[in-house]
């Protein structure tokens, strides 16, 4: 790629928020008609930066130079009037107006002064998206169309305002991986049309596929801007960890014994008390890690938590190692031998104000050694999670810790420690590495591996297909509150990308 | 006074993870002593404020109140002689058990005993994430149970009829308190409505019982609305000063007691395990196996049990009967909402706010301050409710105070590039 003018620069941008250097002196640049992609894990400093480029914050130090102009940004004002457009990962969209309402908000069309001329704005719209090739109908409602089309709407309304300079941030997060398909062909053509874009992520495979450089960021500082080209995986991971980093969990063939997860028939209510579950039969053998893909909201949320007690169950029943616990409540299930990682381990997996030892005891503390008589043994309790928390390399505190002061990835490590430390024999993780950084990923990825090849039947629930397709030995799809496919480890993305939008041809309910 | 600032240099390869827990978990230590020290005196000065505006001089205030909550005693030590309780044995003792100051005192302890039950009564529950505004409701039905029991079975074993009236009083309390956690854990009803509820249900149901014409009046004087008295041998004894005179009864110790029962329940039982982690986070009780609705009953119950035997050590510490009158003027249930707050709903902390309300509620008896410190008698009980509003007030207030401290304090702790 011949060397394009410099759009956009930022240099020795430092911000400073109480507690945490954000981002210290770090150089950025775009060049005009580029996609640069912005690497790093959670915390790295990402969105600080663009945030300070946008206009959301003033950096502590640094200048920002947009199209040759040193400049000032004081609010989203400052940026959009300077062509510079952001799609943030929450969309920031009116669901009960409609698509064009929504692009010209703010900088609504008017007939004398007063009157808004929505007819105009439509036209306007129309024109836009026209231009960019979007298919998009400009008189949906928003809460209408899908998450993909959203996000559509958004980067029509930075194009609307005029913007040659476009920021993404996470943009694949919420999409599936036809979406995301579409948004890298729709970025492929602002491109080619002159648009200069930065695409935010941690997703090592897509910033390969779409970056034409990526700039990696790590603890808020600048480590390396590379060319895309030549650059591998492995590579970008360990510049982000700052070590040589696992991608591809190492997992020996799975060795099935018996069943010791039996769902059959089972049907379960949402809180609206509509069916998310709709006859649900499956299995899951010890020794297997049994994995549930599907777009979120298709019921997984539900069935997980009718398996762990949490929610009641419509019809049909379930066993945890031949017992049936279908009505058993939660006690009675964790007691049969479940282990349940929850996907919400602030609401959930921890009681945020008790010590990391009170929290290791959360399913044991009425039984010895924890306690006699109904007498608890702090002493106990602390001497077990020191253990524990050796073992499974918890940092930033011990046993007297409260929860809350650790960072994610500890925290749910506590929580990892916890669940696999009362030698479950089936084993539930629920999205057990939402919001973890690589190096945390890695290590939970391993773990449940290890508890697979130790016996336990594993049952994992992800919305991150690459999770669900590296992990499992075999993989269900979820669609509607069903099982609509059920494929081995082989399949790829796109397969198993198609099941999960309702298009699967096998009417598999499992064995 | 702060903590001490570490200074990370921006290149520091990680931003202090071990010193923000450590200092996280040193401000959660000194911000539950420290706090409620900084509101107390805060209410004190602004109540100080206040006794200027009217024209008397806070210093000469502060100083009657000391005096008459009996609190000058433990600095006038001299030569004395002390009889041990039950005997007619004495022993020398630094201090004088029978100066007036001594009578003060002891007027202190008495109220102390009661703040402390209906005080631990709001914490129990609060500590499993209730907040049990019925604790006036609980030492009403406490205390007409000691009463009815009291004031009935004569002739039975003293030590007996102690305990049994105050077993029925904790009993009723609790079933009392239970109904309100009943009503939490099967339909969801708010435990402040149901309980406010309850404290109006159990406040006429006494105006019923021992008002004109009800079927506990007293049998001696028809025309007389109160209940019947106490018997002897139901009384609580007297262990320091005259009993004739409202001496300091055998109650304090159930107090006493009171306070390690709750330590111990909350600190060192599956039960208290269980209830912290209901009030800390229902969901991952829930999540944990821990049943969240047997946990709200329970925690009611036994804020009821509390709040029952502040009603019966009442009854038979130094009442003795009660009147149509003493139920629409009894608001020491209420007080025992301020003594939790200010106590952070720990033990020790409700054991000592429950000597801050107390001391300030009898000093600021009329008969024990001095006329020359104020031309109206009644202007020292409502600064007693001023200081008591004030001490409220700032309890909300020691959360920003909390909050704002630990600003600055991180920014304190950060290390900024110098600007050159």
């Amino acid at each position: 790629m011949s060397e394009s003018p410099v759009v956009l620069e930022m240099k020795g941008i430092t911000k400073q928020f109480p507690g945490v250097l954000a981002n210290d002196d770090v150089d950025f640049d775009l060049r005009h008609g580029e996609v640069h992609a912005l690497l790093g894990e959670n915390g790295a400093g990402k969105s600080t930066l663009m945030s300070v480029l946008y206009g959301l914050y003033h950096q502590d130090e640094g200048e920002i130079v947009v199209h040759g102009e040193r400049v000032r940004m004081d609010s989203p004002k400052d940026a959009i009037g300077r062509g510079i457009g952001m799609v943030h990962q929450h969309f920031m969209l009116i669901p009960v107006m409609t698509v064009a309402e929504n692009i010209v908000l703010a900088e609504e069309p008017t007939r004398a002064g007063v009157f808004l001329d929505l007819a105009a704005a439509r036209r306007s719209v129309e024109e836009t998206a026209r231009r960019f090739n979007f298919a998009i109908d400009p008189e949906a409602r928003i809460e209408n169309i899908s998450v993909g089309q959203q996000q559509r709407v958004e980067i029509l309304k930075a194009l609307y305002r005029k913007a040659d300079i476009l920021i993404l941030d996470e943009p694949t997060a919420v999409l599936t991986p036809q979406e995301a398909k579409e948004l890298f062909a729709i970025l492929r053509g602002l491109v080619a049309d002159g648009m200069s874009i930065i695409f935010i992520s941690h997703k090592l495979n897509e910033v390969l596929e779409i970056a034409d450089r990526i700039t990696v960021l790590r603890r808020g500082k600048k480590i390396e801007t590379l060319p895309a080209a030549g650059a591998t995986e492995a590579g970008l991971a360990s510049l982000m960890v700052g070590r040589e980093v696992l991608l591809r969990v190492e997992k020996g063939p799975a060795q099935p014994g018996e069943p010791l997860l039996e769902v059959d028939e089972l049907g379960v209510l949402d809180d609206r008390e509509l069916p998310a579950v709709r006859g649900v039969t499956f299995q899951v053998r010890s020794g297997e890690i049994v994995g549930i893909a599907g777009v979120d909201g298709n019921g997984q949320t539900e069935l997980v938590e009718a398996l762990t007690g949490l929610r009641g169950v419509e019809s049909g029943r379930f066993s945890v190692a031949g017992r049936d616990v279908t009505h058993a409540g939660t006690h009675r299930i964790l007691d049969a031998g479940l282990g349940h990682i929850p996907e919400d381990r602030h609401r959930r997996g921890l009681v945020l104000d008790f010590t990391l030892a009170e929290n290791i005891a959360l399913h044991d503390f009425d039984r010895a050694p924890n306690s006699r008589f109904g007498w608890l043994r702090p002493g106990r309790l602390v001497a077990r999670a020191r253990e524990l928390l050796a073992e499974f390399d918890v940092r930033g505190g011990g046993p007297e810790t409260l929860a809350k002061s650790l960072s994610g990835g500890n925290q749910q490590k506590v929580v990892v420690a916890r669940e696999v430390g009362n030698d479950p024999k089936v084993l539930v993780a629920a999205q057990p590495t939402r919001g973890l950084d690589v190096g945390a990923i890695e290590f939970v990825h391993r773990r449940l591996v290890e508890e697979r090849d130790q016996g336990r039947a594993v049952l994992l629930v992800s919305l991150e297909l690459e999770e669900v397709l590296s992990l499992s030995d075999r993989i269900l799809v979820m669609y509607e509150g069903e099982l609509v496919a059920e494929f081995g480890p082989e399949v790829t993305e796109e397969e198993c990308g198609i099941a999960m939008l309702g298009g699967g041809q096998e009417e598999a309910s499992a064995a | 006074m702060t903590t001490a600032p570490t200074v990370h240099p921006p290149a520091a390869p990680d931003p202090g993870e071990e010193s923000a827990a450590g200092t996280l978990a040193r401000w959660h230590r000194t911000g539950g002593l420290v706090a409620p020290v900084i509101t107390a005196l805060l209410a004190f000065l602004v109540g100080g404020l206040v006794v200027l505006a009217t024209g008397s001089n806070p210093i000469d205030v502060y100083k009657g109140i000391w005096n008459g909550a009996g609190l000058e005693w433990f600095y006038d030590v001299g030569s004395n002689q002390v009889g041990l309780p039950f005997s007619d044995a004495t022993v020398w003792f630094p201090w004088d058990t029978s100066s007036a100051s001594a009578e003060n005192l002891q007027q202190t302890l008495i109220l102390w005993t009661t703040l402390v039950l209906t005080g631990l009564a709001v914490a129990f529950a609060f500590r499993c994430g209730l907040f049990n505004i019925g604790g006036q409701g609980q030492y009403f039905v406490g205390a007409y149970f000691a009463i009815w029991v009291g004031s009935s079975f004569a002739g039975m074993n003293s030590a007996l009829h102690i305990t049994l009236a105050v077993v029925v009083a904790a009993l009723a309390g609790a079933a009392w308190a239970g109904i309100a956690g009943i009503l939490k854990a099967t339909t969801g009803a708010h435990e402040v409505i149901s309980t406010i509820m309850l404290n109006w249900i159990a406040y006429y149901t006494g105006l019923y019982l021992f008002g004109q014409g009800g079927p506990l009046q007293n049998d001696l004087q028809p025309f007389s609305p109160t209940s019947n008295e106490v018997v002897d041998g139901a009384r609580l004894p007297v262990f320091w000063g005259d009993p004739l005179l409202q001496g300091l009864h055998m109650g304090m110790f159930l107090a006493f007691a009171a306070l390690v029962a709750f330590w111990i329940i909350i600190n060192r039982t599956t039960l208290g395990y269980e209830v912290r982690a209901v009030g800390f986070s229902p969901d991952a009780a829930r999540y944990g196996g821990i049943s969240v609705a047997r946990n709200y009953f329970l925690a009611m119950a036994i804020s009821g049990v509390f709040a029952g035997m502040a009603g019966a050590v009442d009854m038979l510490g130094w009442r003795f009967s009660i009147g149509f009158s003493d139920i629409q003027s009894s608001s020491i249930g209420f007080v025992g909402i301020a003594v939790a707050l200010l106590g952070r709903n720990t033990a020790l902390g409700v054991g000592l706010a429950a000597l801050v309300f107390a001391a300030l509620g009898n000093g600021t008896a009329a008969r024990n301050i001095p006329p020359e410190v104020f031309d109206i008698p009644e202007q020292a009980g409502n600064l007693s409710l001023t200081i008591q509003a004030l001490v409220l007030l700032f309890i909300g207030a020691d959360i920003v105070i909390l909050y704002l401290w630990a600003k600055t304090g991180q920014k304190i702790g950060v290390g900024r590039r110098s600007p050159l």
